[in-house]
């Protein structure tokens, strides 16, 4: 029997190896000196500074839209003094990380696959590897090690953003005091909401830190193909999100964090 | 056929001795297309030797092999005697700290100031000089090109006759033994391209560097030629000088005259 594989399929599998191999190309450069520490908190500062008003204002309408389609459903059950817990135990656990992290993978991650595309077709890549320098080390670990560590953080911010929102839209019909609002949060919503979304967090950043670095570091065929880097990492990134999220979820729930 | 002018032998003679830059018997293919196939040539102490040959012809990759971009299939390339493809990164890095390359497409870092682009190469080559003595060599390169004034200027911000002069600084701030031009003068217009051609032999005058330029602009081939390689057909088909090469009766050296 000639066995044939379809082309797609052929081309996804070469992708997926080549991005194993990348991975495994970060994490041996990652703790090899010489370390770009410099660059990293630089890439940290402007990654985190970069997302900071669009994750802070999309944070924010989320809580209060979500309070505001969420109350009417619970009045009607004579629900309504569990609002802040509910709204905090979804934005917290799920919403907050996952949106962020969208929010995250188009703002910085196309940003990151555009930037290195550019310098490769610029053969800036190529001008510091000459000049003495990993490009490798100095471009894509500073970068991937940048988006690890600030996404988690945007996410912290993002959801107290978010529960600010959501104590205005409280207060739109009826009236809670701060107090009571946060003190019924923070009452009833357990650690174990807490670590297990921030550490999924942790593998978010990571994942479109990486995308955007490959589908960069990787371009080719000029400017067009450093419009497609910026897309595909969207692209793909956004998916990966979907699918950490998936196995996040899997492992939480065996471990018993979902309650 | 006689084309008046020696043909590069596959072993050249060793009339003068130690070059700077040996390349002996270099192939490189890409899938099925073999753009170098048994190249020769060697760079002598401040020398200035063109790699003339059609575009796609394999200049550039030639090049990228000499600092070590590329590696070639079978040949070696020796860079002031070590053998490039099979040096380290550590020894490769010192040998590129003598050798300057300059980009056909400039490669200026987009996110840093001239300041920083030329700062650059210095910092990461010679980690232990002061930043006293950095500001003294980043001042010191912009005035040899003319452009002192644009230190805290952004790329974006300059022409592109500006562009490769600063290009051109960050080559020479770590000043160079050797400098490699990868097509120099390529999309500037015919005013600049002299201004950048003269400024290469002026460089090449003042710091007694060699110089090996892929270029296929006839007019900066003249300016800055000591001896010219045509390159046919992935090998050093002729080497000679403009004149000897300005007569040829070779169709294949003839073109690149008319």
């Amino acid at each position: 029997m000639n066995l044939t594989i379809p082309v797609g399929v052929q081309y996804f599998l070469e992708e997926t190896g080549r991005m194993a191999r990348f991975t495994g190309r970060f994490f041996a450069e990652a703790f090899r000196p010489r370390y770009e520490v410099q660059e990293w908190l630089r890439q940290c500062f402007l990654i985190g500074n970069k997302s900071l008003s669009l994750v802070g204002l999309t944070a924010f309408i989320l809580g209060l839209v979500l309070t505001i389609q969420l109350r009417p459903p619970l009045l009607e059950y004579g629900m309504e003094s569990e609002l802040p817990y509910i709204v905090a135990d979804a934005v917290i656990r799920e919403i907050g990380p996952v949106v962020t992290a969208l929010i995250f993978a188009g703002k910085i991650g196309s940003g990151i696959g555009a930037e290195l595309g550019s310098m490769k077709v610029t053969e800036q890549i190529d001008a510091m590897e000459v000049s003495g320098t990993n490009p490798f080390k100095y471009l894509v670990v500073t970068r991937v090690m940048a988006t690890s560590l600030m996404l988690p953080i945007l996410v912290i911010m993002a959801s107290a953003i978010s529960l600010l929102g959501s104590f205005m839209g409280v207060n739109i019909k009826g009236n809670t005091n701060a107090s009571l609002f946060f003190g019924h949060i923070f009452q009833f919503l357990p650690m174990s909401a807490i670590i297990p979304s921030l550490i999924k967090t942790i593998f978010f950043g990571f994942a479109v830190g990486l995308v955007g670095c490959y589908k960069g570091y990787y371009s080719t065929k000029g400017t067009e193909g450093v419009g497609r880097a910026a897309n595909s990492t969207v692209v793909i990134s956004s998916f990966l999100i979907f699918l950490i999220d998936l196995v996040a979820v899997q492992i939480t729930d065996l471990l018993g964090f979902t309650s | 056929m006689d084309t008046g002018i020696h043909i590069a032998p596959a072993e050249p003679l060793g009339l003068k001795v130690n070059p700077v830059i040996r390349i002996r018997d270099v192939w490189k293919r890409f899938g099925s297309n073999e753009v170098l196939k048994g190249f020769n040539l060697d760079l002598h102490p401040g020398e200035s030797v063109v790699v003339l040959g059609k575009s796609g012809s394999g200049k550039s990759v030639l090049i990228k092999c000499i600092i070590g971009l590329m590696q070639p299939d079978a040949g070696e390339i020796k860079v002031f005697g070590a053998d490039i493809p099979a040096l380290n990164h550590e020894d490769l890095d010192q040998i590129r700290a003598r050798v300057g390359f300059l980009f056909q497409s400039n490669a200026l870092y987009d996110s840093m100031t001239v300041r920083e682009n030329l700062e650059f190469p210095l910092r990461r080559h010679w980690i232990k000089i002061g930043q006293q003595e950095v500001n003294a060599m980043v001042m010191e390169a912009l005035d040899n090109v003319g452009l002192a004034h644009t230190v805290d200027m952004m790329p974006a911000e300059l022409s592109g006759g500006m562009r490769k002069r600063i290009a051109l600084a960050r080559t020479l701030i770590l000043k160079p033994e050797i400098i490699l031009y990868d097509e120099p003068t390529t999309g500037l217009d015919p005013v600049t391209g002299k201004e950048i051609s003269d400024l290469m032999v002026e460089i090449q005058e003042k710091y007694k560097t060699s110089s090996l330029i892929i270029s296929h602009d006839m007019k900066c081939v003249e300016r800055t030629a000591d001896l010219i390689a045509v390159l046919v057909d992935g090998r050093c088909h002729v080497l000679a000088s403009y004149e000897e090469l300005r007569n040829a009766t070779d169709p294949l050296v003839k073109q690149f005259f008319e």
